[in-house]
């Protein structure tokens, strides 16, 4: 008992300075959040006088009020379409091509998989002058599906492979005694790969999902009036309109972030996974 | 691993899906992926502002590109950017990693927690620190911390280490994610016979903890070094590239060129050698490393 309760004070000392350091770096997360988060209920005026870091003195939520007078519930439309449907077209053509993939027994679907995995050493950046030259082109400027569809095509590489990855893991019998009792590709995709895959599915709709969200550079370029603006645009041109309103600021910031952060407490267990299975050994 | 069953498919008629359930994806992907990259060096030899249409004009715009001394300085900038970004992350998202992967509930919580800037946007982060830094208003401006208080962002001395910390915050969460999970593939094994065998905790974590993390180590490293060449949202919200051209890597310099600066030709120049320096990238680690599979760089998106 004795030596027990040693051996834990001992383990207890020796992990002292890694909890110390863990601590360190969760404070330099937790500061600015916890800033953001205490200036947006702050009063304007209260912002200039009061401790950055104090409890607001006289909590209130008018600078909510005023991001959503702002039009900020038209952004938080535009961004709820532009993410649904830029996921939901990524995972949808995904799945019937890495199960083509898999399935498909010829050179030429393994060879596209490598076509795919090229896509991922692309840097957006290069792509986007010729983007936005296709898309004034086909008179798709300015609209939500101008950045739906770069979007989800910059969006299908690491969701094939997670997907592959996947699904090579099925035991190949399953697929063979559906086949067996005469079911077509569509009744095995429905019926066996759809199932099987949610965790996969899962995965990356989070992950795809929090970066069509957050993404900056296709609404950027693609869009300009009001009516098309997307969340991190808003955030952007609400810095220009409100200028030294940082509360307010401060207010649009943590509304935005709402979303991805109730993704990732919905699925924080299959992200995780997920994770691991898609970029593992 | 289905090899068994492929060998025992041949022979008989071939089955499986159609190869057309690959089409409709390859056709988004080529049409916004790879023809634009195509597209970059047919537009880097016409003379465009974005608005009229594009006019033939040879190799003026390389020559222009190649010639200016701003080129040169903004890929220095964007290498700094990558190295140091390298240095300050591997450490750092190694040691939280290993952290985290132990069992426990007050490092679960923790481990929550620092996931949180992750799923800040890139603007979200830019606009918090850049209100944060703020000289007069924020929060190192209040008189209790004195030595603190500069003009962080304003300084070309200290922007760039200070826009390398801010991406640091935003990113290392993936990489202890990967970290994390990579340390929980380590068979148990090798820590029970580390510690019969009498080895400290500084012991095995050099000799079996570092050593068995490095594929995890090679895919952070790519994703970092890759992802740190398109880290353009957050330095444009954060400081626009400036002051001067203290911050303007090259994703940004080709932006405010083409879009900013209306010249679109020779933007895509720069993207060309941007897209360049992405694939020489992926290709010299995927060697280096002797690893079949290249992987993601999705942290620039």
């Amino acid at each position: 008992m004795a030596n027990s309760n040693r051996k834990r004070l001992r383990s207890l000392i020796s992990g002292a300075p890694s909890w110390l350091g863990a601590l360190v770096w969760l404070v330099v997360v937790v500061v600015p959040i916890y800033w953001v988060v205490v200036t947006s209920v702050r009063s304007q005026a209260n912002f200039f006088v009061e401790s950055p870091l104090s409890l607001p003195s006289d909590p209130q939520f008018g600078n909510y009020a005023l991001v959503f007078e702002m039009g900020f519930p038209r952004y938080f439309i535009n961004s709820t379409i532009v993410t649904v449907v830029a996921v939901a077209l990524t995972l949808f053509v995904s799945l019937l091509a890495a199960y083509t993939i898999v399935r498909n027994d010829t050179p030429l679907a393994r060879r596209s998989l490598n076509v795919f995995l090229l896509g991922l050493a692309i840097p957006v950046q290069a792509a986007i002058i010729p983007i936005f030259y296709m898309i004034t082109r086909m008179r798709l400027y300015d609209s939500l599906l101008a950045i739906i569809l770069p979007s989800a095509a910059f969006a299908i590489p690491i969701t094939i492979i997670i997907f592959t990855n996947f699904l090579r893991d099925i035991p190949a019998e399953l697929f063979e005694s559906m086949r067996l009792d005469g079911a077509g590709e569509a009744r095995i995709l429905w019926k066996l790969v759809l199932p099987l895959s949610v965790p996969a599915i899962s995965t990356t709709a989070i992950y795809n999902g929090v970066n069509v969200w957050n993404n900056f550079l296709f609404p950027l370029v693609l869009t300009q009036s009001p009516e098309t603006r997307v969340l991190p645009l808003a955030l952007w041109t609400f810095q220009g309109e409100l200028t030294i309103n940082v509360p307010a600021m401060m207010a649009a910031i943590v509304l935005s972030a709402i979303p991805p952060l109730t993704l990732y407490i919905v699925g924080r267990r299959h992200l995780i996974a997920g994770m691991t299975a898609g970029f593992g050994k | 691993m289905t090899t068994s069953d492929t060998t025992r498919v041949r022979g008989r008629r071939r089955v499986g899906p159609s190869l057309w359930l690959i089409a409709p994806a390859a056709l988004l992907f080529v049409t916004f992926a790879i023809v634009p990259l195509a597209g970059a060096v047919g537009l880097s030899l016409t003379d465009w502002n974005g608005l009229g249409t594009p006019a033939w004009a040879g190799f003026e715009n390389w020559a222009a590109v190649l010639s200016d001394p701003i080129t040169g300085q903004t890929i220095v900038l964007s290498l700094k950017v990558m190295v140091l970004s390298w240095l300050f992350q591997t450490p750092l998202s190694l040691l939280l990693g290993v952290w985290v992967a132990k069992e426990g509930r007050a490092r679960a919580l923790v481990a929550i927690v620092y996931f949180l800037p992750l799923l800040l946007s890139s603007a979200a982060v830019g606009l918090t620190y850049k209100n944060l830094l703020d000289p007069n208003f924020g929060l190192t401006a209040s008189s209790a911390l004195g030595p603190l208080n500069h003009n962080w962002l304003g300084d070309p001395r200290t922007v760039l280490v200070v826009v390398v910390a801010i991406i640091a915050w935003h990113f290392v969460p993936l990489h202890t994610l990967l970290y994390q999970a990579g340390v929980r593939q380590i068979p148990k094994v090798l820590y029970e016979a580390a510690a019969a065998d009498g080895a400290g905790a500084l012991r095995t974590f050099f000799s079996i903890t570092l050593p068995q993390l490095k594929y995890t180590i090679v895919t952070s490293s790519t994703l970092m070094l890759v992802g740190s060449l398109t880290y353009f949202d957050l330095i444009f919200v954060l400081t626009a590239g400036g002051p001067g051209y203290a911050t303007r890597i090259l994703p940004l310099h080709m932006y405010l060129t083409g879009f900013q600066a209306a010249d679109m030709g020779k933007a895509s120049a720069i993207a060309t050698v941007l897209a360049l320096m992405g694939l020489t990238l992926s290709l010299a680690l995927t060697k280096l490393s002797g690893f079949t599979k290249m992987q993601s760089q999705q942290t620039g998106l």
